[in-house]
């Protein structure tokens, strides 16, 4: 059975100016990334994991590479067009859960969807449906302030659901928690992957990397390594025969 | 719905949400405009309510009365010669000119002010001889009393009607019909008290003695013909052309004047000084527009500089926002609509403050009601909008093109 490809990436550089000293954050990335792939990208700090994620999240261009999302060459959008991208193929999930602080649950939630020009009554109910699918419904009308930080984080991660994204980018999204809601949000992550969802998690604990079914290694800038890890991937396997 | 209304909408919401959540904050940003509209909005209110009052009164004058005075180039008034309205010129044009009626002959004797006394009482006004149709012309009636007929002027009578302010003026007690008041030593009795009128540009209007014009002339004697003010009606006001070119040929014939020679007289019509006094009030509404319109400029950087602070306070929001999709212009638009509302908003405020003070200028001085016309409430809201527009370019474009990466990063 082949795979459909959602991402490729080839020969991927990210080159800084620090100063008058340049340096490749990013050199000679070649990826390709499946639809429901459930991927950790692993490495030290410095190893270029971040840079990775604002590429892939359509943040920020590549200094050189072609960058393919959907058989779109993004790298050749314009500012808008990639705007665009974001709102559509993109749902970011990030570590300090980045959640509007004025706005109500809903309203974070309610917020891509601004964008993308859906009318007010019908951005409700979208992002009623997403709320209710991470459990918050009955947190709707709370500001993050009054939420634990599990539940700024499911918030969060209703919110780049709402969009329903080609891809879920997760960029240390245990990163603030306490090892019992990590469970819950992984629980929620593996979740989502039996729904089909295709999910990216940036991270450096092994337990987080270990639930994913498939391991990136980056390091100095460089891919290290890239393998099926096989347990967890049986594992989901056998429970979707199961399903079967 | 169309793309842009959708966004202009949306950023309507957003700005109200923003502006409502820091209320105060937002309230001290706009105090410049708020400050800025009033101070118009009460200057205007007053001055056109004023303007609106005199115009009133003009009217009451009616428009097909015209004056006639006499008048001297600067240049000649320095080298002492004087034009003059004499009598004659006021039979002439009485009994020659058709289609007029009403001609009142005007003059101000012993200067401007004269001596007046009663009872020991000594004071000064201003001395009017004029005939019985300067009623008509001038719609002054009696509130006590009468004012003087055909026969005292024909006759000379020293009879005299007052302006009410006289009363206080000397301190005359009882009934003053009847009384006798003295006026550059000659003894006038007292027939009739005119209406009160109030004061205009702090002049009081109800400081002066009428008497006829005969008994004035007499008074003087022959020794210097006096210049006279001459007033009248026109019947038809569409002849006002006619009449005007009738009287000028006439005076002109009358004073000897060659061809090439100026008119050593002006003929006005009350719509002609209607017109002068609206371009006088024009020119006052500007140069106060112009002035307060300085404190909006001031107001408009106020509300810039709150905005770039708040442009940098929520940084980390813009990033957010751009990595869930909002483009450069959804930020452009939100930070844009969010000063003008808030500027409209001061607007608002100002304008019913504005309202408010002028209402409250008006009573406590006396002054006619503030009204505040329909064009300056448009330029108030159009200035306000506009100010926040100009001036929330700056920190809207700067919001705009933050780098998403370094906007998330913002602690």
């Amino acid at each position: 059975m082949s795979k459909q490809t959602i991402i490729e990436l080839r020969n991927i550089a990210k080159h800084y100016m620090m100063g008058s000293e340049g340096f490749y954050a990013l050199e000679g990335i070649d990826l390709d990334i499946y639809l429901n792939d459930y991927i950790a990208i692993v490495g030290s700090s410095g190893s270029g994991k971040s840079t990775l994620m604002n590429l892939l999240g359509c943040l920020d261009y590549p200094t050189a590479g072609e960058y393919k999302l959907k058989g779109t060459d993004v790298a050749t959008l314009n500012e808008t067009a990639l705007a665009g991208i974001r709102n559509r193929e993109i749902g970011f999930i990030f570590q300090n859960f980045n959640l509007l602080p004025r706005a109500t649950a809903l309203q974070n939630v309610m917020q891509p969807l601004i964008y993308r020009g859906i009318a007010v009554a019908e951005r409700k109910r979208r992002a009623q449906d997403a709320l209710e699918m991470v459990s918050l419904q009955d947190r709707m009308a709370h500001v993050p302030n009054q939420l634990s930080g599990g539940q700024r984080q499911r918030v969060a991660i209703a919110r780049a659901l709402v969009t329903e994204p080609a891809i879920l980018l997760a960029d240390e999204p245990t990163g603030n928690l306490d090892s019992s809601t990590t469970t819950e949000i992984m629980a929620l992550f593996d979740k989502l992957h039996g729904n089909g969802q295709t999910l990216i998690v940036v991270t450096h604990e092994h337990e987080i990397a270990e639930r994913c079914h498939r391991v990136i290694t980056l390091k100095d800038g460089h891919l290290m390594s890239d393998h099926i890890n096989q347990v967890s991937a049986k594992l989901s396997s056998s429970e979707a025969v199961a399903h079967v | 719905m169309s793309n842009l209304k959708f966004k202009i909408i949306e950023g309507t919401r957003s700005a109200a949400h923003s502006i409502f959540a820091h209320g105060f904050r937002s309230f001290l940003t706009t105090l410049g405009i708020i400050i800025g509209v009033a101070s118009v909005i009460a200057v205007v209110s007053v001055v056109q309510g004023f303007s609106a009052n005199i115009t009133q009164q003009f009217d009451g004058m009616g428009t097909n009365v015209i004056n006639i005075e006499s008048y001297t180039p600067r240049e000649e008034r320095l080298q002492g010669v004087r034009a003059k309205l004499t009598y004659d010129d006021y039979l002439e044009i009485k009994y020659r000119v058709p289609g007029i009626s009403n001609v009142t002959p005007t003059v101000r004797m012993w200067g401007s002010n004269a001596l007046i006394t009663y009872r020991g009482q000594s004071s000064s006004s201003m001395i009017v001889g004029t005939a019985s149709t300067y009623q008509k012309l001038n719609t002054v009636y009696p509130e006590r009393g009468r004012f003087f007929n055909l026969s005292d002027d024909n006759s000379r009578r020293r009879v005299a009607v007052l302006g009410p302010s006289i009363i206080s003026k000397l301190d005359i007690k009882g009934d003053p019909i009847g009384q006798h008041v003295g006026v550059s030593g000659e003894w006038f009795k007292v027939i009739g008290i005119a209406e009160k009128r109030g004061k205009l540009f702090g002049f009081d209007q109800d400081d002066f003695i009428l008497l006829p014009f005969s008994t004035t002339k007499a008074l003087l004697g022959g020794a210097q013909e006096p210049d006279i003010t001459i007033s009248l009606q026109i019947n038809e006001p569409s002849q006002l052309e006619q009449v005007k070119q009738h009287i000028k040929n006439l005076l002109r014939r009358n004073h000897r004047l060659s061809k090439d020679a100026a008119d050593d007289f002006e003929i006005a019509t009350a719509d002609q000084m209607l017109d002068t006094f609206d371009a006088i009030v024009g020119s006052t509404t500007l140069v106060l527009g112009g002035i307060v319109g300085i404190s909006l400029l001031v107001g408009g950087i106020g509300i810039m500089n709150i905005m770039l602070v708040s442009v940098t306070e929520r940084t980390r929001e813009i990033g957010i926002q751009k990595a869930l999709g909002a483009t450069r212009f959804d930020i452009l638009l939100q930070f844009l609509i969010e000063a003008v509302f808030l500027c409209l908003l001061g607007g608002l405020i100002g304008l019913i403050l504005g309202f408010g003070a002028g209402s409250l200028i008006s009573t406590l001085t006396g002054l006619p009601a503030a009204t505040v016309p329909a064009w300056a409430i448009i330029l108030s809201f159009g200035f306000s909008a506009g100010i926040g527009l100009i001036f929330g370019i700056i920190p809207a474009a700067k919001a705009a093109n933050l780098d998403p990466i370094d906007a998330l990063r913002y602690e």
